[in-house]
Formats: structure tokens, sequence, C-alpha cells
């Protein structure tokens, strides 16, 4: 049994759906992101969170999966401030739907001062209606600047660390985030983000409290099978199954249930 | 938590892995060589061999120093993002690259 705590299922077909399902996962959660191209109008995130929100729950609840979302506008749409600001504004109105936890995935991409503005008003956001917070750290090169920068940015606003995850993180990221008291995650990709051998190192040498893994399986090169393969190397290298668990599914239960929405079965 | 192996469980199960790794970055290196036109100063390429020495000097969290090595060691935010993707290092004199 795990929970996905980020993956975007609307690029997934309903078979990784079956697939997942098969391999135990029980519940998902789905941060709105950039669609590999720069939608044009609020409009257009209007019907994507429309997709959010209705859609994806049914599609998941087919094969027993609890679907759950954040909304946002990605940071890779964020250098265009106003039509940033619309989208910011028909946020609220989809914030009564029964499966949104909260605000993201919010953060940087290229670590710009636009990014920054938006990245801000969606903390404010977040903080206004009391919403827990998932934040997108910048890929490559840019993740370690881009990480400082959200932190400080989470903390000049006040946010509550214990509330927020702090997602991608790798091995020159992972500590200082852990240290300033955020929920870190680890997101498991083939080539650009952690392995899941690097993924059990970070867990031997950072310990499991306030970490989690996911797939953040898309539309480019993922798997979104990815966290049952890291539980595999886990207990490959002998690690005990309440750890496997821990890390899989009582992790993510704990810090998603602040939102008071999230629903995973019991675990067997 | 630490690991649960032992160093001969590590070589035993993840030597072959690595072996195979170890022979793709030479040979990309050899192609890279073998290679014509422009190119020769590529800053990923400079980062990368960088990163290969570095990994033979002994210390720990290898992992954490090789992305700190190819991490924009900056603190302020840009004027204007200059593109979606990143390249995956930046170049160790500090300039140019994007």
């Amino acid at each position: 049994m795990y929970i996905d705590p980020h993956v975007h299922m609307v690029s997934r077909t309903t078979d990784d759906y079956q697939r997942m399902a098969l391999a135990g996962c029980v519940a998902i959660t789905e941060p709105a992101f950039w669609a590999g191209y720069d939608r044009s109008t609020a409009q257009g995130f209007h019907d994507y969170f429309r997709m959010l929100t209705d859609f994806e729950p049914r599609r998941a609840a087919q094969f027993g999966i609890r679907h759950h979302t954040w909304l946002c506008i990605n940071p890779k749409e964020s250098e265009d401030v106003g039509l940033a600001r619309e989208v910011l504004s028909i946020i609220p109105s989809f914030l009564e739907c029964p499966s949104v936890l909260g605000i993201g995935e919010i953060g940087l991409n290229k670590n710009s001062r636009n990014e920054m503005t938006v990245l801000e008003e969606h903390i404010a956001l977040a903080m206004k209606h009391n919403l827990l917070i998932l934040v997108h750290t910048p890929h490559l090169e840019d993740k370690l600047k881009g990480t400082h920068l959200i932190m400080d940015a989470l903390r000049n606003q006040g946010a509550d660390p214990g509330r927020v995850l702090i997602d991608h993180v790798e091995e020159h990221t992972v500590r200082p985030v852990l240290d300033r008291g955020f929920w870190a995650g680890m997101t498991l990709y083939p080539d650009t983000k952690c392995t899941p051998q690097r993924a059990a190192d970070i867990f031997e040498m950072h310990g499991t409290d306030r970490l989690w893994i996911n797939s953040a399986g898309d539309w480019g090169v993922s798997d979104p099978l990815a966290v049952p393969k890291c539980q595999d190397e886990l207990r490959r290298r002998g690690h005990l199954l309440e750890t496997i668990r821990k890390v899989s599914y009582d992790n993510p239960r704990t810090f998603l249930s602040q939102s008071g929405r999230f629903s995973a079965p019991e675990r067997a | 938590m630490g690991t649960p192996l032992t160093k001969q469980a590590v070589a035993d199960l993840y030597f072959l892995e690595h072996r195979a790794k170890v022979l793709d970055l030479a040979a990309f290196l050899d192609r890279f060589d073998r290679a014509a036109g422009p190119g020769e100063d590529d800053f990923r390429v400079h980062a990368l061999r960088a990163a290969v020495t570095l990994l033979l000097d002994g210390q720990p969290e290898r992992a954490r120093r090789v992305l700190e090595l190819w991490s924009d060691r900056s603190g302020e935010p840009i004027d204007r993002a200059p593109m979606k993707g990143a390249l995956g290092a930046m170049p160790l004199d500090g300039k140019g690259g994007r």
C-alpha cells in the first residue's frame, strides 16, 4: 500500500491508474502544473481546474484510488504577472471543492523577479485561506539558489513550515529544508531528479522524519510506478517494513491530513 | 537510520550497474573528443570533467558536492527568465552559458 503525493495524472493514461492500483496505490495528490506550453487565458486555467477537481477524481475512483489536488499557476507561466493575477483571482472559487488540499505546486523556475512576485502572491493567498502549500523547486543548476529564495520568501511572509512541503529536494537541498522545519519531498525521475537508489541513500543519511517520495509522473520522461520501485529498493537493502511504510504512506498521510480533506484508507 | 548493508553487499548489489555507468561516461567523453566542429569549450563538458575529479578526492558526500559544483551560487533573483528549461550545470568560471 502506498500514497503518491505528487503525480500529474491529467498527462497519464487510464492504464496508468490501473497499473498504480495493482502496485498498491490507494491515494494520490495532483498539483497544478505547466502543460508543456503557455496557456493564453485565465479561462484555460479555469477549464484545467475543473479537470483537476471533477474529472480526475472520478477517473481515479474507478480503480479505488482517492484523488486530491492543489491549485495555482505554475512558476513556468509566472513571467506574465498580469495573467498570473487573473488566474490567482479565480482560484478562490474552487477552494470549496472537497478534493482541494491547498496551493501548489508554487515556487520558482528560473529564479526571476516576476516569478518571485507571483510566488509571494500565492503564499499570501494560501495564508489568507489557511491552506497547505506544496512547493516546486527549480530544476538542475537553478535548484540550490531557488530553494533558498523560496524558503526566505515563506519565512518573510510568516508561513508555518510545518504546513509547507518543499518538493524535488536532492542531496544539496534536503538538509537546509529539513533544518528550517519544512517537510521535504524527493521526486523519483529517471534522469533529472532522484533515482530510487539515491532516495534510499538520502533516507539513510538524513532519516525519515518529514520526508516523503513521489513520482511526479507527467507528460515527460517519468515513471508513475516510481514509488513502489523505491519501496522495493529499500526492501532490497534490508530496511524494516515499518520504515518503508513510514516514508511511502504514513508521512504523506500525516502531512496531508492537516488539510482536513485528505482521505486514504487505514493501512493494512 | 544508516544502511543495513555491508561494504561487500554494496559491491555485490551495485557493481555491475555502476561499471556500466562508468563505461557510458568514458564512451561519452571519447565521442566528444572524436566529434568535429564547434563546442570544444562547452561549459557543461568542463563541469562534467571537474565533477569526475571531485569523485576521486576521497572525501564524503560526493553527490551533494557534485550538485553544488554544478549549481548557480548567486543569491539574487534575475531580471527575467531567459527560457523555461535548465542546462544542468553552470560555467565554472561564472561566465556565459545561457
